[in-house]
Protein backbone atom coordinates (compact mmCIF):
# COMPACT_ATOMS: atom_id res chain seq x y z
CA UNK A 1 0.00 0.00 0.00
CA UNK A 2 1.07 3.46 -0.82
CA UNK A 3 1.55 5.72 2.20
CA UNK A 4 -0.12 8.51 0.39
CA UNK A 5 -3.02 9.91 1.98
CA UNK A 6 -6.49 10.99 0.57
CA UNK A 7 -10.05 12.64 1.34
CA UNK A 8 -12.47 11.38 3.05
CA UNK A 9 -12.82 7.99 1.98
CA UNK A 10 -12.00 8.45 -1.42
CA UNK A 11 -14.56 11.30 -1.77
CA UNK A 12 -14.11 14.85 -3.13
CA UNK A 13 -14.41 17.17 -0.49
CA UNK A 14 -18.04 18.18 -1.66
CA UNK A 15 -21.20 19.02 0.38
CA UNK A 16 -23.42 16.11 1.08
CA UNK A 17 -26.47 15.41 0.75
CA UNK A 18 -28.13 15.09 3.85
CA UNK A 19 -29.33 11.24 4.30
CA UNK A 20 -27.18 9.55 2.19
CA UNK A 21 -24.29 10.94 3.31
CA UNK A 22 -23.23 11.89 -0.47
CA UNK A 23 -23.06 14.79 -3.25
CA UNK A 24 -26.48 14.17 -5.40
CA UNK A 25 -24.69 13.58 -8.77
CA UNK A 26 -22.73 10.56 -7.05
CA UNK A 27 -26.02 9.14 -5.22
CA UNK A 28 -27.79 9.49 -8.95
CA UNK A 29 -24.77 7.23 -10.14
CA UNK A 30 -24.91 4.58 -8.05
CA UNK A 31 -28.99 3.99 -8.09
CA UNK A 32 -28.56 4.20 -11.91
CA UNK A 33 -26.32 1.36 -11.20
CA UNK A 34 -28.40 -0.25 -8.95
CA UNK A 35 -30.85 -0.45 -11.73
CA UNK A 36 -28.60 -1.83 -14.34
CA UNK A 37 -27.44 -3.91 -11.83
CA UNK A 38 -31.36 -5.69 -12.46
CA UNK A 39 -31.03 -5.30 -16.15
CA UNK A 40 -27.68 -7.11 -16.45
CA UNK A 41 -28.89 -9.90 -13.84
CA UNK A 42 -32.42 -10.09 -16.02
CA UNK A 43 -29.99 -10.97 -19.48
CA UNK A 44 -27.42 -12.98 -17.46
CA UNK A 45 -30.20 -15.08 -15.15
CA UNK A 46 -32.51 -15.57 -18.72
CA UNK A 47 -28.90 -16.85 -20.16
CA UNK A 48 -28.60 -19.35 -16.97
CA UNK A 49 -31.90 -20.48 -17.01
CA UNK A 50 -31.87 -20.95 -20.70
CA UNK A 51 -28.40 -22.45 -21.36
CA UNK A 52 -28.87 -25.21 -17.91
CA UNK A 53 -32.58 -25.53 -18.85
CA UNK A 54 -31.80 -27.43 -22.40
CA UNK A 55 -31.75 -31.04 -22.40
CA UNK A 56 -28.68 -30.63 -25.47
CA UNK A 57 -25.09 -29.30 -24.72
CA UNK A 58 -24.39 -25.48 -25.89
CA UNK A 59 -20.99 -24.87 -28.03
CA UNK A 60 -18.17 -26.14 -26.00
CA UNK A 61 -16.09 -23.14 -24.72
CA UNK A 62 -13.98 -22.07 -28.18
CA UNK A 63 -15.56 -23.58 -30.51
CA UNK A 64 -17.18 -20.67 -32.10
CA UNK A 65 -16.01 -17.35 -30.06
CA UNK A 66 -12.59 -16.33 -29.90
CA UNK A 67 -11.07 -16.63 -26.58
CA UNK A 68 -7.98 -15.36 -26.79
CA UNK A 69 -8.86 -12.23 -28.93
CA UNK A 70 -11.46 -11.55 -25.94
CA UNK A 71 -8.97 -12.63 -23.39
CA UNK A 72 -6.70 -9.73 -24.48
CA UNK A 73 -9.71 -7.75 -25.00
CA UNK A 74 -10.51 -8.91 -21.25
CA UNK A 75 -7.00 -7.53 -20.21
CA UNK A 76 -7.87 -3.98 -22.32
CA UNK A 77 -10.88 -3.24 -20.15
CA UNK A 78 -9.39 -3.93 -16.99
CA UNK A 79 -6.41 -1.71 -17.97
CA UNK A 80 -8.83 0.86 -18.73
CA UNK A 81 -10.21 0.39 -14.92
CA UNK A 82 -6.70 0.96 -13.74
CA UNK A 83 -6.19 4.50 -15.62
CA UNK A 84 -9.60 5.47 -14.92
CA UNK A 85 -8.51 5.26 -11.21
CA UNK A 86 -5.40 6.68 -11.55
CA UNK A 87 -7.27 9.69 -13.49
CA UNK A 88 -9.15 10.02 -10.44
CA UNK A 89 -6.22 9.57 -8.01
CA UNK A 90 -4.46 11.95 -10.20
CA UNK A 91 -7.04 14.92 -10.00
CA UNK A 92 -7.35 14.34 -5.98
CA UNK A 93 -3.59 14.78 -5.96
CA UNK A 94 -4.23 18.01 -7.95
CA UNK A 95 -1.78 16.87 -11.12
CA UNK A 96 -4.02 18.31 -14.16
CA UNK A 97 -1.28 18.36 -16.77
CA UNK A 98 -0.84 15.33 -19.15
CA UNK A 99 2.95 14.41 -18.38
CA UNK A 100 5.54 15.82 -16.23
CA UNK A 101 9.34 15.09 -15.63
CA UNK A 102 10.53 13.74 -12.55
CA UNK A 103 13.52 14.44 -11.60
CA UNK A 104 16.07 11.78 -11.28
CA UNK A 105 13.51 9.16 -12.89
CA UNK A 106 13.07 8.24 -16.47
CA UNK A 107 8.94 7.90 -16.22
CA UNK A 108 7.22 10.63 -16.59
CA UNK A 109 4.21 11.55 -13.76
CA UNK A 110 0.99 10.86 -15.62
CA UNK A 111 -1.68 13.46 -14.61
CA UNK A 112 -5.42 13.45 -15.18
CA UNK A 113 -5.20 14.14 -18.97
CA UNK A 114 -2.84 11.51 -19.73
CA UNK A 115 -4.72 9.10 -17.63
CA UNK A 116 -8.14 9.54 -18.72
CA UNK A 117 -7.20 9.68 -22.34
CA UNK A 118 -5.26 6.31 -22.10
CA UNK A 119 -9.11 5.39 -20.66
CA UNK A 120 -10.63 6.93 -23.95
CA UNK A 121 -8.38 5.15 -26.16
CA UNK A 122 -9.01 1.27 -24.33
CA UNK A 123 -12.42 1.51 -24.45
CA UNK A 124 -12.29 3.03 -27.99
CA UNK A 125 -10.04 -0.02 -28.29
CA UNK A 126 -12.49 -2.31 -26.68
CA UNK A 127 -15.46 -1.48 -28.33
CA UNK A 128 -13.61 -2.00 -31.52
CA UNK A 129 -12.44 -5.27 -30.82
CA UNK A 130 -15.55 -6.39 -30.35
CA UNK A 131 -17.11 -5.40 -33.61
CA UNK A 132 -14.18 -7.04 -35.60
CA UNK A 133 -15.46 -10.00 -33.35
CA UNK A 134 -19.00 -9.83 -34.70
CA UNK A 135 -17.91 -8.88 -37.60
CA UNK A 136 -15.80 -12.28 -37.78
CA UNK A 137 -18.37 -14.21 -36.16
CA UNK A 138 -20.85 -13.06 -38.16
CA UNK A 139 -19.03 -13.68 -41.57
CA UNK A 140 -18.19 -17.45 -40.26
CA UNK A 141 -21.79 -18.05 -40.21
CA UNK A 142 -22.62 -16.77 -36.23
CA UNK A 143 -25.69 -14.80 -36.24
CA UNK A 144 -28.17 -13.83 -33.80
CA UNK A 145 -30.66 -16.76 -35.27
CA UNK A 146 -28.00 -19.42 -34.92
CA UNK A 147 -25.79 -20.57 -37.71
CA UNK A 148 -26.58 -19.65 -41.23
CA UNK A 149 -27.47 -21.81 -43.76
CA UNK A 150 -24.37 -23.41 -45.79
CA UNK A 151 -22.22 -21.62 -43.87
CA UNK A 152 -18.80 -22.73 -42.50
CA UNK A 153 -19.69 -23.30 -39.04
CA UNK A 154 -23.09 -24.71 -40.23
CA UNK A 155 -21.20 -26.79 -41.91
CA UNK A 156 -19.01 -27.37 -38.76
CA UNK A 157 -22.29 -28.25 -36.43
CA UNK A 158 -23.48 -30.73 -39.08
CA UNK A 159 -19.81 -32.80 -38.72
CA UNK A 160 -19.89 -32.35 -34.90
CA UNK A 161 -22.75 -31.49 -33.53
CA UNK A 162 -22.09 -31.68 -29.90
CA UNK A 163 -18.97 -29.52 -29.87
CA UNK A 164 -21.23 -26.96 -31.47
CA UNK A 165 -24.33 -27.56 -29.83
CA UNK A 166 -26.38 -27.49 -33.51
CA UNK A 167 -29.40 -28.38 -31.44
CA UNK A 168 -29.62 -25.02 -29.47
CA UNK A 169 -27.60 -22.80 -31.73
CA UNK A 170 -30.54 -20.25 -32.46
CA UNK A 171 -30.67 -19.80 -28.76
CA UNK A 172 -27.13 -19.44 -28.14
CA UNK A 173 -26.66 -16.81 -30.98
CA UNK A 174 -29.58 -14.64 -29.79
CA UNK A 175 -28.19 -15.01 -25.81
CA UNK A 176 -24.88 -14.04 -27.12
CA UNK A 177 -25.60 -11.27 -29.24
CA UNK A 178 -27.89 -9.62 -27.00
CA UNK A 179 -25.45 -9.93 -23.48
CA UNK A 180 -22.27 -8.92 -25.54
CA UNK A 181 -24.18 -6.20 -27.64
CA UNK A 182 -25.87 -4.32 -24.44
CA UNK A 183 -22.71 -4.46 -22.92
CA UNK A 184 -20.76 -2.70 -25.60
CA UNK A 185 -23.60 -0.25 -26.01
CA UNK A 186 -23.01 0.28 -22.21
CA UNK A 187 -18.94 0.92 -23.00
CA UNK A 188 -19.82 2.77 -26.07
CA UNK A 189 -21.92 5.66 -24.39
CA UNK A 190 -18.86 5.52 -21.60
CA UNK A 191 -16.55 6.40 -24.01
CA UNK A 192 -18.92 8.71 -25.75
CA UNK A 193 -19.13 10.48 -22.08
CA UNK A 194 -15.55 10.71 -20.97
CA UNK A 195 -14.63 11.98 -24.81
CA UNK A 196 -17.37 14.82 -23.91
CA UNK A 197 -15.64 15.35 -20.02
CA UNK A 198 -12.31 15.35 -21.92
CA UNK A 199 -12.77 18.07 -24.25
CA UNK A 200 -15.30 20.14 -21.96
CA UNK A 201 -14.05 19.85 -18.41
CA UNK A 202 -10.67 18.12 -18.28
CA UNK A 203 -8.53 20.22 -20.97
CA UNK A 204 -10.08 23.41 -20.21
CA UNK A 205 -8.76 22.49 -16.75
CA UNK A 206 -11.90 22.68 -14.41
CA UNK A 207 -11.50 20.44 -12.41
CA UNK A 208 -9.47 20.81 -9.25
CA UNK A 209 -8.66 18.84 -6.03
CA UNK A 210 -11.77 20.68 -4.64
CA UNK A 211 -14.41 19.86 -7.35
CA UNK A 212 -13.93 16.74 -9.54
CA UNK A 213 -17.37 14.90 -9.01
CA UNK A 214 -17.56 14.69 -13.03
CA UNK A 215 -14.61 12.65 -12.78
CA UNK A 216 -15.83 10.39 -9.72
CA UNK A 217 -19.10 9.88 -11.22
CA UNK A 218 -17.95 8.62 -14.29
CA UNK A 219 -15.53 6.62 -13.10
CA UNK A 220 -17.90 4.83 -11.28
CA UNK A 221 -19.99 3.97 -14.04
CA UNK A 222 -16.27 2.90 -15.97
CA UNK A 223 -15.55 0.01 -13.23
CA UNK A 224 -19.18 -1.36 -13.26
CA UNK A 225 -18.96 -1.35 -17.13
CA UNK A 226 -15.76 -3.51 -16.51
CA UNK A 227 -17.29 -5.53 -13.65
CA UNK A 228 -19.94 -6.47 -15.86
CA UNK A 229 -17.58 -7.81 -18.47
CA UNK A 230 -15.72 -9.77 -15.63
CA UNK A 231 -18.32 -11.17 -15.34
CA UNK A 232 -19.59 -11.78 -18.64
CA UNK A 233 -16.95 -13.28 -20.06
CA UNK A 234 -16.71 -15.87 -17.63
CA UNK A 235 -20.58 -17.05 -18.11
CA UNK A 236 -20.24 -16.36 -22.05
CA UNK A 237 -16.45 -17.23 -23.19
CA UNK A 238 -15.50 -19.46 -20.57
CA UNK A 239 -17.96 -21.97 -19.36
CA UNK B 1 -24.51 26.52 -3.53
CA UNK B 2 -22.88 26.59 0.22
CA UNK B 3 -18.55 26.47 0.03
CA UNK B 4 -17.47 23.28 -0.04
CA UNK B 5 -15.49 22.07 3.26
CA UNK B 6 -12.15 19.90 2.92
CA UNK B 7 -12.95 16.11 4.55
CA UNK B 8 -11.43 16.05 7.81
CA UNK B 9 -10.28 11.99 7.84
CA UNK B 10 -7.81 10.24 6.14
CA UNK B 11 -7.28 6.80 4.42
CA UNK B 12 -4.64 4.62 2.68
CA UNK B 13 -4.88 4.80 -0.71
CA UNK B 14 -4.63 1.38 -2.44
CA UNK B 15 -2.25 0.22 -4.78
CA UNK B 16 -4.05 0.52 -7.57
CA UNK B 17 -0.87 -1.38 -9.60
CA UNK B 18 -1.31 -4.08 -7.25
CA UNK B 19 -4.83 -4.64 -7.87
CA UNK B 20 -4.55 -4.75 -11.55
CA UNK B 21 -1.68 -7.24 -11.93
CA UNK B 22 -4.28 -9.68 -8.97
CA UNK B 23 -6.67 -8.59 -12.01
CA UNK B 24 -4.27 -9.58 -14.85
CA UNK B 25 -2.66 -12.72 -13.43
CA UNK B 26 -6.78 -14.49 -12.29
CA UNK B 27 -7.89 -13.39 -15.69
CA UNK B 28 -4.69 -15.27 -16.84
CA UNK B 29 -5.45 -18.51 -14.40
CA UNK B 30 -9.39 -18.22 -15.96
CA UNK B 31 -8.33 -19.01 -19.01
CA UNK B 32 -5.67 -21.34 -18.64
CA UNK B 33 -8.36 -23.16 -16.42
CA UNK B 34 -10.93 -23.47 -18.58
CA UNK B 35 -9.12 -24.67 -21.57
CA UNK B 36 -5.67 -26.60 -20.56
CA UNK B 37 -6.18 -27.83 -17.20
CA UNK B 38 -7.74 -31.41 -16.07
CA UNK B 39 -10.22 -30.61 -14.05
CA UNK B 40 -13.74 -32.09 -13.93
CA UNK B 41 -16.73 -29.96 -15.56
CA UNK B 42 -18.46 -29.08 -12.29
CA UNK B 43 -14.71 -28.03 -10.56
CA UNK B 44 -13.99 -26.14 -13.47
CA UNK B 45 -17.25 -24.39 -13.22
CA UNK B 46 -17.07 -23.58 -9.36
CA UNK B 47 -13.60 -22.69 -9.33
CA UNK B 48 -14.31 -19.93 -12.35
CA UNK B 49 -16.79 -18.49 -11.18
CA UNK B 50 -15.34 -18.02 -7.55
CA UNK B 51 -12.49 -16.36 -9.78
CA UNK B 52 -14.72 -14.05 -11.60
CA UNK B 53 -16.32 -13.15 -8.30
CA UNK B 54 -13.27 -12.61 -6.61
CA UNK B 55 -12.21 -9.92 -9.15
CA UNK B 56 -15.66 -8.31 -9.55
CA UNK B 57 -15.00 -7.73 -6.13
CA UNK B 58 -11.91 -6.16 -6.14
CA UNK B 59 -13.13 -4.24 -8.88
CA UNK B 60 -16.23 -2.98 -6.29
CA UNK B 61 -14.25 -2.49 -3.38
CA UNK B 62 -10.76 -0.64 -4.65
CA UNK B 63 -11.64 0.59 -8.04
CA UNK B 64 -15.04 2.14 -7.23
CA UNK B 65 -13.82 2.63 -3.26
CA UNK B 66 -16.97 0.27 -1.68
CA UNK B 67 -14.63 -0.53 0.69
CA UNK B 68 -13.96 2.85 1.69
CA UNK B 69 -17.83 4.22 1.06
CA UNK B 70 -20.30 4.68 4.07
CA UNK B 71 -22.72 1.48 4.93
CA UNK B 72 -25.62 3.81 3.45
CA UNK B 73 -24.02 3.96 0.22
CA UNK B 74 -22.71 -0.16 0.29
CA UNK B 75 -26.46 -0.88 0.44
CA UNK B 76 -27.71 0.90 -2.58
CA UNK B 77 -25.09 -1.58 -4.30
CA UNK B 78 -25.82 -4.40 -2.14
CA UNK B 79 -29.46 -4.91 -2.22
CA UNK B 80 -29.94 -5.66 -5.78
CA UNK B 81 -27.90 -8.67 -5.18
CA UNK B 82 -30.27 -10.57 -3.02
CA UNK B 83 -33.22 -9.60 -5.40
CA UNK B 84 -31.24 -10.48 -8.11
CA UNK B 85 -30.50 -14.07 -6.68
CA UNK B 86 -34.22 -14.91 -5.70
CA UNK B 87 -35.25 -13.58 -9.74
CA UNK B 88 -32.66 -16.10 -11.28
CA UNK B 89 -33.39 -18.61 -8.96
CA UNK B 90 -37.23 -18.39 -9.34
CA UNK B 91 -36.63 -18.34 -13.06
CA UNK B 92 -34.79 -21.71 -12.37
CA UNK B 93 -37.58 -22.89 -10.58
CA UNK B 94 -40.34 -21.88 -12.76
CA UNK B 95 -38.29 -24.12 -15.55
CA UNK B 96 -37.74 -27.02 -12.79
CA UNK B 97 -41.18 -27.32 -11.85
Amino acid sequence: MQTSTMTDAMRPPYPAEPGAGVYSNKLGMWVFLASDVMFFTALIGSYIVLRFGMPTQWAQPGAVLNVPLTGLNTFLLICSSVSMVKAYAAIADGKKYFLRKVPGQRLQDGGLKFWLLITIICGAGFVSVQLVEYVKLVGHGFTPSGYREGSLLAEHALADPVKYGAGVAGMYGSTFFTMTGFHGFHVTCGVISMLYLYFTKVLPEKYSPQDYRGIEVIGLYWHFVDLVWIILFTIVYLI
Amino acid sequence: MTTPTPATTTHVRPNYMLIWLYLFVMTIAEVLLAFELPVSRNLKLILLLILAIWKALLVALFFMHLKFERWRLRLIFIVPLPLAAILVTAVIMEKVW
